[in-house]
């Protein structure tokens, strides 16, 4: 354990006259096994202010935030410290004091307003209970404030709208609803968790711009959680960083960000993928004949068509970043190249020849030459097989019975970066980050020359993403070409060459990394690269090699 | 909506007519002789035999015998009862009716009991009264339901308590008439119904409560009656209301070993007689009434979880 | 990004045992005391039906006493409505039932296990054919179509058999289509479809070892129905005929006499209860525990 080192407190000495939030050595335990989720937290923050909660998964990050509304989930309670919202205590109050205080003095934005907007209740019903404390007599209406605050955050406020169930909501909309729900009561005190997660960039930097304005305007203390660096640098005044339950640093947004104190936040830091880099050197001349050509293809489904007019080569030993966001296509095509999506036309050769449409269809030789990634390692590995037979059933089937099988296991592991001892484990005993690197040692194990990576980071946390990135880039170098399908624009520069940007079925763009990054030419990446959060490191570099034996955050 | 709503009324059609070729196939065309079936010992005399067939359209070809048959369902005439002579549609009217009254009985006493109990087991979950409400359910829920009946009669009329009639004395006209007769019967078809419908209920409520809107609607601040009723509740009963109807569909076809328990006057002891008297136009009339009820209710189950479900009613506008 | 990579390989050189794997299914289902306490009940009635013949004091068929006393000398209990001594009859009665009961419970969960397997993973015509063929037989009330059927052919002992695995095939169907559906989103499946797999190797090895947990407790749940099914159809007529011993029939012939001889209608109702609630709590702590592992699925 790490991280119970005592709090420098530079940061929170000033403004404490004004502190809207005050969270006192808070620790929150599970039963019955009497575990510390978090604790010896400590916060304070003032009004108009935003404070980022960072941490990966299991950090305790929800469990803080949710205390902050003094609630806990089933299984879990305040075991020590004391919460104050705008000088009034939280814990220790009966369940209706409670209650009375939610919404007006401390509200929450869910993760995921899909569900946790009720699906039977029209959206006047639940904007309206939001202001269950509301004096009409002082404050008029209800119903107007409702059409008030939805205004505020750009929604229509006719009744049609307010007579709307959420599933007729966009994911931004409903987000958008959510968002209204909290402020509509005027509260102290919001807590976001992760609000913008499953939105586009684009969604996402219009969420983030409403939520800023609104905390100012209104003056109220804001707590975002989230796991992305590069949204709390944008967005925050301050930041905690959590880490295995405890706040291991915290401080003003700007200290922290240049001058981090605990190896962890420098770790976190150091894994934000960074929007603008020099790109990655150029392989060298192109040779003649490309490992992978697609050209004229267009694929859907049924009778509705997803993909036109895509072109697209691949080098060998390069990386082509294939960016698009959901129900862009980028999956459509990249099951399109390894067989598994079938409805296709167009001319697709591999090496030279052509590639039938279904893997069925395919030479063994082919299908050893091109290997998939899925993106969820937790449900790309058989949970019933041991990693041994998860790399050597595949090889078999596609390169014949190995003479020394052991060999073929361990080689695979050690170039995915995994001890030979994992080969006896079974897929529940890694972590994400061991799971898919289990997933390339299977894939690589066959000696392939094309990888394709469906948004293989995408499960997992920034500082595991960032060595699987860092392993990739590894198998590029041994002459491996990959075709790299991501969401993440920041991702793009820090492993690809080429990009080829996806809209709604279309390349839009396509050319060299650094070109496109500083010079788009297409709107649609211009307002991509605008809308990212640009987060640029600004802590110096020697500060690297030091104190980085960090476990993994994950867990298993 | 509508689109959906009439898809399944074709679909449950067609379904119907399956089930009256199944019923038609396993009593008229089965290589085994029915006349000869029917008259059992008495088969030896060809005279008897020969009417028989006659009777009962064998002389035909399949495709005839079926069609008459089926005609004659469609406007409600079944045929002439073996034993006795009456139209079938006569001797069932009334032991429908028994039947019925004591299904809607039944269900109209289980449903909500059993209903509350998953509730409230939800809402004490687990604590002492889910505890023991699961370990109850499980135990009804293996038994048989003539076991059970068994049980209660041990219990309630001939061992222990001498309170009820063991079995029913009377006419399936006056089965409302005679409450006391009915208890046994209604008290063992709620015990064999209920254990699903209290699980899914159970099930469901905690399946909600857990969801993120209902912890949305906590952390607004919304009092835990409002929570509960307007929040929870709605949304639970979706998937219970169908395996109500299921129940429902099961007590069509579960009543046949209740009634003969009970010697109750309805259409299982109808079936069940038929079936020793060997009367054939009454074991295909009561089969094919049970499966009908049965394809109805899921079909009205089918309708009434769309209905209840926001996002499929308002989306085809 | 090395320092990060060196990191990961120093950290785990120094931890190879690793973490340990979740106990199975049946080792799970174990610690609920309901399992525990399911087989020793459904155990007691099993022993009573596989070793009660060779106990019994009398043949099933033969006379020990007047009809219906309750203290004919020599019996334990006394003797049934035609004299027969009705301990030994219940020591009889046991064994064609849970043997029937099992058979036509393991015939019906292998049928339908296949037959979902195959229509979930295809999900082409014959995925159409298979269920909507399904629905048309859930039409019918298990008990009615067992009760049409045996009520023409006669009542035969293979055809109970046939007719009860029938009708639980088509219910397992669904639950193994759900399961199988489940497990062929997952991208493990389409690893294996990506690299040319046959079709059928993919669903041996790779889907049907993730749907034992929801056929196990299919199993168990369709032997407690088996058995309460064919009782029944004993109790009213259409299963076992005379003489054979039964407890459904035993239930059937002696419900008359109810008041004077209870012992010939209890003792085979009790043994058809403990054994239907042991075996279902048997099946809910299995089904129990198949929720705890599938849970395992994300971290």
């Amino acid at each position: 354990m790490t991280g119970s080192e005592p709090m420098t407190g530079t940061a929170q000495a000033e403004g404490d006259g004004a502190a809207a939030l005050r969270v006192e050595d808070l620790a929150v335990v599970g039963h019955p096994s009497n575990v510390r989720i978090i604790s010896g937290v400590s916060l304070t923050l003032r009004r108009g202010h935003i404070l980022g909660l960072v941490g990966e998964s299991g950090s305790g990050k929800t469990t803080l935030g949710l205390s902050l509304l003094a609630h806990c989930k089933r299984g879990t309670e305040v075991a020590d410290g004391a919460i104050e919202v705008s000088g009034t205590p939280l814990t220790g109050l009966d369940e209706a004091r409670v209650r009375r205080l939610r919404g007006r003095a401390v509200a929450y934005i869910p993760q995921s307003p899909a569900s946790a907007l009720n699906p039977a209740l029209r959206l006047r019903t639940q904007l309206i209970e939001a202001l269950h404390e509301w004096d009409e007599q002082e404050r008029g209406p209800r119903a107007d404030r409702v059409r008030e605050v939805l205004r505020e955050v750009a929604l229509p406020d006719d009744d049609a709208f307010l007579s709307r169930y959420p599933h007729q909501l966009s994911g931004g909309q409903q987000q958008r609803v959510a968002i209204a729900m909290a402020f509509a009561g005027y509260p102290d005190v919001i807590v976001m968790d992760e609000p913008t997660t499953g939105l586009d960039v684009t969604t996402q930097a219009h969420v983030l711009a409403t939520i800023r304005s609104m905390t100012r305007d209104y003056g109220i203390a804001g707590v975002y959680i989230s796991h992305d660096m590069a949204v709390v640098a944008d967005l925050a005044d301050d930041i905690a960083v959590m880490f295995k339950g405890e706040v291991v640093e915290r401080g003003a947004a700007a200290r922290v960000l240049a001058e981090p104190e605990h190896p962890y936040t420098r770790r976190l830091l150091r894994a934000v993928p960074l929007l603008r880099t020099e790109g990655h050197p150029e392989p060298g001349e192109p040779d003649a004949e490309p490992v992978l050509r697609i050209s004229g293809l267009q694929a859907g489904y049924g009778r509705t068509t997803v993909l036109h007019d895509i072109e697209l080569e691949v080098q060998r030993g390069e990386c082509v970043a294939l960016l698009g966001e959901s129900g862009s296509g980028k999956t459509t095509l990249s099951r399109s190249v390894a067989g598994l999506h079938t409805q296709f036309s167009g001319e697709m050769l591999f090496d030279g020849a052509p590639l039938a449409h279904s893997s069925y269809r395919r030479t063994a030789d082919q299908r050893r030459r091109v290997q998939y990634i899925f993106q969820n390692p937790y449900e790309a590995l058989n949970p019933r097989k041991r990693v041994r037979d998860l790399i050597l059933a595949p090889y078999t089937h596609l390169a014949g019975r190995p003479r020394d099988p052991d060999a073929v296991v361990a080689n695979a592991l050690e170039r995915a970066a995994l001890p030979a001892e994992y080969a006896a484990r079974f897929p529940e005993q890694l972590s994400g980050g061991e799971r898919q690197r289990v997933s390339i040692a299977r894939a690589i194990s066959t000696g392939p020359e094309l990888l394709i990576c469906d948004e293989i980071t995408s499960a997992l946390d920034v500082s595991v993403q960032a060595e699987i990135v860092e392993l990739l880039r590894n198998l590029q170098d041994e002459g491996m070409a990959l075709l790299f399908v991501t969401h993440n624009i920041a991702l793009v520069s820090n492993i690809a060459q080429k990009v080829a940007v996806l809209n709604k079925g279309e390349i839009v763009e396509y050319g060299h990394v650094g070109e496109v990054m500083a010079r788009p030419r297409h709107e649609y990446t211009r307002a991509l690269i605008a809308d990212t959060p640009d987060f640029e490191l600004s802590l110096p570099d020697e500060a690297r090699t030091a104190d980085t034996q960090l476990p993994e955050a994950a867990g298993q | 909506m509508l689109r959906l709503i009439l898809y399944r009324l074709f679909y449950g059609l067609l379904t119907l007519f399956v089930v009256s070729l199944v019923v038609f196939a396993a009593t008229q065309a089965l290589p085994s002789d029915p006349a000869q079936a029917i008259l059992g010992r008495e088969a030896a005399d060809p005279a008897r035999l020969e009417a028989l067939r006659r009777e009962l359209n064998l002389d035909q070809p399949l495709a005839l015998q079926y069609w008459s048959w089926l005609s004659g369902v469609l406007v409600l005439d079944f045929g002439t009862s073996l034993s006795g002579g009456m139209p079938v549609s006569e001797l069932l009217g009334p032991r429908i009716q028994a039947s019925l009254s004591l299904m809607l009985i039944t269900a109209v006493i289980a449903a909500p009991i059993a209903m509350a109990i998953g509730a409230f087991a939800a809402l004490r979950r687990d604590r002492r009264f889910d505890h023991s409400s699961s370990m109850v359910t499980l135990v009804l829920a293996a038994v048989p339901e003539f076991a059970v009946g068994i049980v209660a009669i041990l219990l309630l009329s001939t061992g222990g308590l001498k309170l009820l009639p063991a079995v029913y004395a009377g006419s399936s006209t006056e089965v409302l008439s005679n409450p006391d007769q009915l208890v046994l019967p209604v008290l063992t078809l709620a015990i064999a119904v209920s254990p699903p419908i209290i699980r899914m209920m159970r099930a469901s409520m905690i399946e909600v409560l857990e969801s993120e809107y209902v912890q949305q609607a906590r952390l607004k601040g919304l009092p835990e009656r409002t929570v509960i009723w307007r929040h929870a509740a709605p949304n639970a009963i979706g998937p219970v209301a169908q395996v109500i109807a299921l129940q429902l569909g099961w007590l069509a076809g579960g009543v046949v070993a209740i009634e003969f328990l009970f010697n109750f006057p309805g259409i299982g002891k109808a079936l069940m007689d038929a079936i020793e008297a060997r009367n054939l136009p009454v074991i295909q009339a009561v089969t094919l009434l049970i499966a009908a009820v049965y394809v109805l209710v899921n079909l009205v189950a089918d309708v009434v979880g769309l209905a209840a479900n926001p996002k499929v009613r308002v989306s085809s506008r | 990004m090395s320092t990060a990579d060196t990191a990961r390989t120093g950290g785990t050189a120094t931890a190879p045992a690793g973490p340990v794997r979740r106990p199975g299914l049946l080792r799970t289902a174990w610690r609920y005391h309901r399992t525990k306490i399911g087989v020793v009940l459904a155990g007691a009635v099993l022993l009573v039906a596989v070793a009660g013949p060779f106990l019994s004091p009398f043949s099933p068929t033969e006379m020990a006493g007047l009809p219906n006393s309750a203290d004919a000398e020599g019996t334990l209990l006394g003797t049934d409505e035609v004299g027969r001594d009705v301990f030994s009859r219940f020591l009889h009665g046991g064994y064609t039932l849970v043997s029937i009961a099992v058979l036509s419970a393991l015939a019906g969960v292998v049928g339908g296990a296949v037959l979902g397997l195959v229509a979930g993973y295809l999900r082409n015509w014959a995925d159409e054919l298979i269920m909507r063929t399904n629905d048309m037989l859930l039409a019918f009330p298990q008990l009615v179509l067992a009760l049409l059927l045996l009520s023409i052919l006669g009542p035969q002992v293979w055809l109970i058999v046939v007719i009860i695995a029938l009708s639980h095939a088509n219910r397992v169907a669904r639950v193994t289509r759900e399961a199988t559906l489940k497990v062929v989103e997952q991208d493990f499946v389409k690893s294996a479809e990506a690299i040319g797999v046959p079709r059928w190797r993919i669903m041996a090895a790779e889907i049907l070892p993730n749907i034992t947990s929801p056929l196990l407790v299919e199993l168990g749940l369709r032997i407690t129905y088996s058995v309460g099914t064919i009782a029944t159809l004993s109790f009213l007529g259409m299963g076992l005929q005379p003489p054979t011993a039964d407890w459904g029939l035993m239930i059937n012939e002696g419900r008359t006499a109810i008041t004077i001889q209870p012992w010939a209608v209890v003792l085979p109702v009790a043994a058809v209860a403990v054994l239907t609630i042991g075996a279902n709590l048997i099946t809910d702590g299995l089904s129990r525990a198949s929720i705890g592992i599938d849970r395992g699925v994300e971290k």
